[in-house]
């Protein structure tokens, strides 16, 4: 139990997933300009990743490594994101509406977040089972979006600035993004 | 100038895909702690793009409108599987140090966003000088961005000592928030240069639309107002 707790804690603060492996930047980048944009995103990133990570785990399981068609596994989770996306993107079109409207713009996005392909390969090169790797995509999803919320609040008080016109822009959101970065490695002294 | 030559200088120089258009940001700031490092991501970037360039450009009469980004995907990722299995193979070294960022490759906005922006409109030489220019452009600034850290976090550039031992090196730099900082320093000074020029436009992350970045951005911009 502790393991599986710290399976979770580990990937939301210790190994952030944007601001310590750097995946899923561009939509980091991208998307934080309003705080509510990037929470209904970060909403949608959970959703997605939690099921992605559970399905690709299931696919390598019984599928793939029994096969030994190991080095299929990029091709094939790549194309199992895409299609689970859609699913996920019709499932919410039909049965809850207002979800959907909440999130289907960012549905597409996902597809090609890095951060869900990098969920799934990591958790297959760490040899996590069924709930070790929907635990995990939990947590990374949380992360992603602790981050991407915390940058968001950030560039809203940076607009008021006055910013040296240089440094307007991408550099000034990439310093924040280091300073929270700086502030997230303090999260290390929690691996026990 | 020669048109093969233009699309070279254009991406090294005038569209570089990681200072002037900002795409496929995650490898340069995850991969760039040695400029040994981003000289081997970038390379074996390049080669994936101008292999898919070809690919591509000589499939785009055969693949349908409604189901390019699928198939353009189904391309990428083989080839990445390819490149990935080389590298294991030749280059044992940098698939331990490159590790995950090998596979994700295949998410990289730069291979996509070229394929649709350019690739699938024209013959495959042209493509494949376009993957050549924008290789290399990634290539440089990546290894660019790998020397400055490893110089400032590590003293060392190629694993060769070029600050004094007596100097202690800034350990930050090699550490996650030094790739941060970094690619800010790099793209203030983009911005400097271009305000000296006097264009108006300074350098924008696009909007997490990796797989067609450029004709996507406008639309996300609008959703967000």
């Amino acid at each position: 139990m502790k393991s599986l707790i710290m399976i979770v804690i580990g990937s939301a603060l210790i190994h952030n997933v944007v601001l310590s492996q750097f995946l899923g930047i561009c939509s980091f980048l991208g998307v934080s300009k309003q705080i509510k944009a990037s929470a209904s995103l970060g909403a949608a990133v959970i959703f997605v990743i939690t099921i992605a990570s559970g399905v690709a785990n299931l696919i390598y399981d019984n599928i793939l490594a029994p096969f030994g068609l190991d080095f299929m596994k990029t091709i094939v989770f790549i194309l199992v994101i895409a299609a689970l996306v859609q699913v996920v993107e019709m499932f919410l079109k039909k049965t809850s509406p207002a979800i959907y409207k909440a999130l289907g713009i960012y549905l597409p996005l996902i597809t090609t977040n890095c951060a869900v392909l990098g969920v799934a390969l990591t958790n297959v090169q760490d040899g996590y089972n069924f709930i070790q790797s929907v635990l995990s995509g939990l947590g990374i999803s949380v992360g992603y979006t602790i981050a991407i919320v915390l940058l968001a609040s950030i560039r809203a008080r940076i607009r008021e600035e006055d910013i040296p016109a240089p440094l307007r822009g991408a550099p000034i959101v990439l310093i924040s993004a280091a300073l929270m970065s700086i502030a997230f490695m303090g999260f290390s002294g929690l691996q026990v | 100038m020669n048109k093969y030559l233009e699309r070279i200088y254009n991406g090294v120089i005038k569209e570089n895909p990681t200072l002037v258009m900002m795409l496929g940001m995650c490898p340069v700031l995850a991969v760039s702690t040695r400029a040994l490092n981003g000289i081997g991501m970038g390379l074996s970037t390049m080669a994936v793009l101008i292999l898919s360039n070809v690919v591509i450009s000589l499939l785009r009469k055969a693949i349908p409108d409604d189901v390019r980004l699928p198939a353009y995907i189904v391309i990428v990722a083989s080839l990445v599987t390819v490149a990935e299995l080389l590298i294991q193979a030749y280059l044992p070294s940098l698939y331990d140090s490159l590790g995950i960022y090998i596979p994700l490759i295949v998410v990289n906005c730069i291979i996509l966003g070229r394929a649709e922006a350019y690739a699938n409109k024209v013959g495959p030489m042209l493509a494949a000088f376009d993957g050549l220019g924008m290789g290399l452009g990634f290539t440089c600034s990546l290894t660019l961005a790998g020397s400055v850290r490893e110089l400032l976090g590590n003293g060392t550039i190629f694993g060769y000592q070029v600050l004094p031992e007596s100097i202690q090196p800034i350990g930050i730099f090699v550490q996650p928030p030094g790739a941060f900082l970094v690619i800010a320093l790099f793209i203030t000074i983009m911005n400097a240069l271009h305000i000296r020029s006097r264009q108006k436009e300074l350098v924008e992350g696009c909007d997490g639309c990796c797989s067609a970045c450029q004709s996507k951005c406008e639309k996300a911009e609008e959703v967000t107002e």
